[in-house]
């Protein structure tokens, strides 16, 4: 139980990071929106045994933690909190891809480890880079910008309405949760037989709050189409902001420049 | 100004369960009134309500509101006339900022933008909330998020304000500028509420509810002074209009 509520106040400190006044947060969310998403294709577009390349893509987060006063300790720790999905993805290529890929020493790199590792690499950068865009521009802007770029507006729509009403859930969740261990002795957690009837429960008070929030909403007039506050307009330093990644990752997805640099150093051609 | 008389007849309703939650109710409230709805829970308050705003429509009987028949077809009028404030602003605060959610209203409306805004900014101020436009809902404390529900549907200009328990869940001071700000508007207000108090100092007119049927209707001051209909309607006077029980005691 007290796990939830630790993660809890986590969620909610991210959103107190996207009100803070930087370079980064006075960005237009769009020109953040596009760089994240154009950086996010750049990592995932590399051949599956990639690795070197990956490196200098660190210092697309690196500078944004930087710039946008961010303190990495919670962003790491909510990476943590997704790490076991990461591990489960790539977890199995070792098992099935015995390609020799390189020697160390007497030791066999296998494909399958080398891809596992490269998928872990992309992973960490692009959740990274995701959460960096929440806490640097806040998710109703992120929002607005994901309307401007095309994205269907009942989609967008569906994002903004699961985020808000995500806070009052873990909060009847976590009320559950409590006045069961306060009647229960079995010890730790939740016994599974009792799970039915709290997440029907959980269930039941959605539906009825959907409803009421449903009612609400007819009563303002809602006629099927939620319209929001246009974003502000493209200056530019948002442009300049944004080709300048662009050319970036443009440059470090075609040129591999660890081995460029590397072979520079050691004079080999 | 006869268009804002809100009339109900003979109103029946069952809910799918077979649970009969008004029987044969009558009331009709003139433009400007401020009509108090008490009665015991489950007594039909939030059911009557719900009429009010076309969410429930009664088995039987028939509801004018501003002229309108309450039906299917004038509901985008019956809403425009009525302001409903729900008794928990978590349900009602759904947009992602403050200021979105008081512009939703007018935003349905067709309004330009310059209209909206100048809407948002003026409910905002009415309630004493402009500071937190840009802030997201669910950060806000509970009088805070009340305060916002009402501008709300202030912004919608609605001539008729419905407010199911105002005051539940607000601490004292912020249950005493909320009183205080009601006392402020012009509009024709129905309240259904268990803060007796409150009643006194807002509404002139109380009616009092049990078993889904109105059991009186009249002067504020004259349904609390009988304590037979009190008991009955399984309320007790309102604080201040009981002696108080420490300064009294003989011993």
């Amino acid at each position: 139980m007290l796990k939830v509520e630790a993660n809890w106040i986590d969620l909610r400190y991210l959103d107190a990071l996207s009100t803070q006044s930087t370079f980064i947060h006075h960005l237009n969310p769009c020109a953040k929106l596009i760089t994240t998403l154009s950086f996010i294709i750049a990592v995932t577009s590399f051949s599956k045994y990639e690795i070197t390349g990956l490196f200098p893509f660190f210092l697309f987060p690196v500078i944004l933690f930087s710039l946008g006063n961010l303190p990495t300790a919670p962003i790491l720790k909510r990476l943590l909190v997704v790490a076991p999905f990461i591990l489960f993805i790539g977890i199995f290529n070792p098992l099935f891809d015995h390609t020799p890929i390189m020697k160390i020493g007497s030791v066999v790199i296998t494909g399958g480890w080398v891809s596992f590792f490269s998928i872990t690499i992309r992973l960490c950068l692009t959740i990274t880079t995701a959460l960096i865009l929440v806490a640097t521009t806040g998710i109703d802007a992120i929002g607005a910008a994901l309307l401007k770029i095309g994205v269907p507006r009942i989609i967008v729509i569906q994002l903004l309405f699961m985020y808000r009403y995500l806070h009052v859930l873990v909060e009847e969740f976590i009320r559950t949760i409590t006045a069961y261990s306060l009647r229960s002795f079995h010890g730790e957690g939740v016994q599974f037989r009792a799970w039915g009837s709290l997440l029907g429960q959980l269930l039941i008070r959605s539906i009825d709050r959907a409803n009421r929030i449903y009612q609400s909403m007819l009563c303002r007039g809602f006629d099927g189409e939620v319209r929001l506050r246009r974003t502000s307009t493209l200056t530019s330093t948002d442009i300049g902001y944004l080709a300048c990644w662009l050319i970036f990752f443009l440059l470090i997805r075609f040129f591999n420049v660890p081995e460029l640099l590397g072979k520079l150093l050691v004079g080999v051609n | 100004m006869s268009h804002h008389i809100v009339e109900l007849k003979d109103i029946t309703y069952t809910y799918p369960d077979q649970t009969e939650a008004l029987r044969g109710l009558s009331v009709r409230i003139t433009h400007g009134e401020s009509v108090a709805i008490v009665g015991a829970n489950g007594s039909g308050k939030t059911t009557l309500l719900s009429h009010l705003i076309g969410v429930l429509f009664p088995t039987s009987g028939s509801i004018n509101i501003g002229g309108y028949p309450v039906t299917k077809t004038t509901l985008p009028h019956v809403r425009r006339a009525v302001g409903m404030v729900f008794q928990n602003s978590d349900d009602q605060l759904f947009m992602p900022t403050v200021y979105d959610d008081v512009a939703f209203g007018p935003l349905n409306l067709g309004l330009p933008p310059e209209e909206v805004d100048a809407r948002v900014t003026a409910a905002l101020t009415t309630v004493g909330a402009l500071h937190l436009k840009d802030r997201t809902p669910y950060r806000l404390s509970g009088g805070q998020k009340r305060s916002v529900a009402i501008a709300s549907v202030l912004a919608m200009d609605p001539c008729i304000l419905v407010m199911d328990e105002p005051t539940a869940g607000l601490d004292p001071f912020s249950r005493r500028q909320l009183i205080n700000l009601l006392k402020t508007f012009e509009h024709t207000k129905i309240i259904a509420t268990h803060d007796l108090d409150l009643v006194v100092d807002l509404c002139a007119r109380t009616v009092v509810l049990s078993e889904g049927t109105i059991i009186a209707d009249g002067p504020t001051l004259d349904i609390f002074s009988n304590e037979e209909l009190l008991n009955k309607a399984h309320l007790e006077k309102p604080f201040r209009m009981q002696g108080c029980p420490i300064c009294q005691r003989q011993d």
